[in-house]
């Protein structure tokens, strides 16, 4: 199921990007290029073949890896992307599995006491934590702990390669801000989930059996319940690398999301094509990812 | 007996249609006009004769505020439109004619559902061009697949059903049985949908407005106010936090009222029926 979906990912973005008015090859040269010059570089990048050949040329190199080089410095896109990449994964890998670790607990204690005090208030903080636009979380933290308080750096980003606790210090509001999102949309998944598995007749056999209320949450409940959320975790991985880019605005973060925007912007076409591609490849290798460790927790799912 | 509406719906409802009238007051009417700069009332704090102060450029923030309701209302609404209309269609016809319609459709379909969808709805920014109606096409294109699927998978469990039958067997033309039998009983499943999307493409919006890739200036919208309020991020609070404001309680509203939208559908999370 991966290469066929790869493959339409691949031709997804070719379209998408022979869909783009203007020339390429215009752009790659500049105003001042002559006839020659634009028919040599033509041949050069076979835009003078047919679009399937074209399209067949595209992805023999783009499956070698070969993204081009950006129009703005010259640099190997996918340099520029792996290089990226980093602040990008560390700042959505930690903040999602520190979210998932509160908000399952909190999610199943809501549903354990559906209608309670304790449900409401998780009920309230959650979708009032979903509703708050992550930029805007973003620059209040900001102008709170960076600017008010001045204990954590406002400006800028050091790699970890060269000092790792300044580094630390430059992700700790960005991640921060992204558990406090998180922890709003997987709470709510994995109350919902736990409360459709509290009331199936296997917990009741369960309670019925006297097993003690913990180990009926922890040991039946706990693993059905996690599913749906285990699978929102995935796409949620997926759409934080392409929607992380406001928060590398807020936080001048140099990650993808941002390399990506900025791409747009110069209209480099090189770099948002590589952009494209490598989220996308990974939207869908983590959701196979995801897929292949179900049966993990669900042994009614079983790996073919 | 009916139950009364929870507390929950009450205030999403009070909250979105704060949103709707704001919106549909400042198409005829604003304080000051959203776009006049007055460089002597530059970042005026609230009060007087601007309750919520003005911005770099001396322009009110109210009467930005509310346009930029009007903004994002009209472009939220477009946007939901455009992808029911188009991803509907679709869905429709691949699940009427099914064959090789529908497969080769649907293979379409499936390769833009591989993609996140803020992801894709930048791919067609760069395509469409970032400005108020690339973002309604490329928001809605973005969309468009999943009610596509929504839709697709309705119409294959409709048409197999004897009222459908019933309009062929009386001669009706196939156009008719579609339109007048089939795409009628999609409406539920699209309506839940589109609520949820409504949100989604608000707070899109907002981001990508925010990165200088959506609406662009002088228009206000609630995204680029609050770009272009971070350098006086310290010195004038208030243009920071109304527009971020703003777009919390729509979104709070438009989710507390798809919250009970959804309870109503789905009895079994109601909270002890």
């Amino acid at each position: 199921m991966v290469v066929p979906t790869l493959l339409l990912v691949g031709a997804t973005v070719f379209v998408l990007m022979r869909l783009v008015p203007g020339d390429p090859v215009l752009v790659m040269l500049g105003d001042t290029a002559g006839e020659a010059e634009i028919a040599d570089l033509r041949a050069a990048l076979g835009l003078d073949r047919p679009l399937p050949v074209q399209f067949a040329l595209w992805l023999a190199r783009v499956a070698r890896g070969d993204l081009g080089a950006s129009i703005t410095n010259g640099q190997s896109v996918l340099g520029l992307i792996l290089e990226r990449f980093q602040v990008s994964t560390a700042i959505v890998l930690v903040a999602v599995a520190a979210a998932a670790l509160i908000a399952v607990p909190l999610g199943l204690l809501a549903a354990w006491r559906q209608g309670s005090a304790a449900d409401l208030a998780i009920v309230a903080g959650a979708t009032v934590l979903v509703s708050v636009p992550s930029f805007w979380l973003g620059l209040l933290l900001l102008l709170l702990f960076g600017l008010k308080l001045g204990w954590l750096p406002v400006v800028g980003f050091v790699p970890f390669s060269e000092n790792f606790a300044a580094a630390l210090s430059f992700l700790i509001l960005p991640i921060v801000t992204l558990i406090m999102i998180e922890i709003g949309v997987l709470t709510r998944m994995s109350r919902a989930a736990a409360i459709e598995v509290l009331r199936l007749d296997y917990v009741t056999h369960a309670r019925a059996k006297g097993l003690p209320e913990s180990r009926v949450l922890l040991r039946h409940v706990l693993p059905n319940a996690f599913a749906p959320t285990w699978t929102l975790i995935g796409l949620t991985l997926g759409n934080l690398l392409g929607g992380i880019a406001v928060l590398e605005t807020v936080f001048t973060l140099p990650g993808l999301g941002r390399l990506l925007v900025d791409g747009i912007f110069a209209r480099d076409y090189p770099v948002v094509q590589g952009c494209l591609l490598f989220i996308a490849l990974i939207y869908v290798v983590v959701n196979l990812i995801v897929d292949l460790m179900y049966p993990l927790f669900d042994p009614r799912v079983t790996a073919e | 007996m009916r139950r009364p509406i929870p507390l929950n719906a009450l205030i999403g409802g009070l909250l979105i249609t704060a949103l709707v009238l704001t919106a549909a007051v400042a198409l005829v009417w604003t304080p000051h006009d959203p776009l006049a700069v007055n460089l002597r009332a530059r970042l005026a704090p609230p009060g007087g004769a601007y309750p919520l102060g003005t911005d770099e450029f001396g322009r009110d923030v109210l009467s930005r505020l509310m346009a930029g309701a009007a903004t994002s209302a009209i472009v939220a609404l477009a946007t939901v439109a455009f992808a029911v209309i188009a991803g509907g269609t679709l869905g429709l016809v691949a699940g009427f004619l099914r064959g090789w319609t529908d497969r080769v459709l649907m293979a379409v379909n499936d390769a833009l559902l591989a993609f996140p969808g803020i992801l894709l709805a930048l791919g067609f920014l760069v395509v469409f061009g970032a400005n108020q109606w690339g973002i309604v096409v490329a928001l809605g294109l973005a969309y468009a697949p999943s009610v596509a699927r929504v839709v697709r998978g309705t119409v294959l469990s409709i048409r197999e059903r004897e009222f459908v039958e019933a309009s062929r067997v009386i001669g009706n033309p196939e156009h008719t049985t579609l339109w007048r039998h089939v795409a009628p009983n999609c409406i539920a499943p699209v309506a839940v949908l589109a609520t949820g999307m409504f949100g989604w493409v608000l707070l899109s919006e907002s981001a990508l407005s925010f990165l200088g890739l959506g609406v662009p200036p002088p228009a206000p919208t609630w995204g680029n106010m609050l770009a272009s309020s971070r350098p006086y991020m310290e010195s004038a609070v208030w243009l920071g936090v109304a527009p971020g404001l703003c777009i919390a309680l729509s979104l709070l509203g438009i989710n507390l009222l798809g919250d009970w939208v959804r309870d109503r559908l789905d009895p079994r999370m109601a909270a002890h029926a």
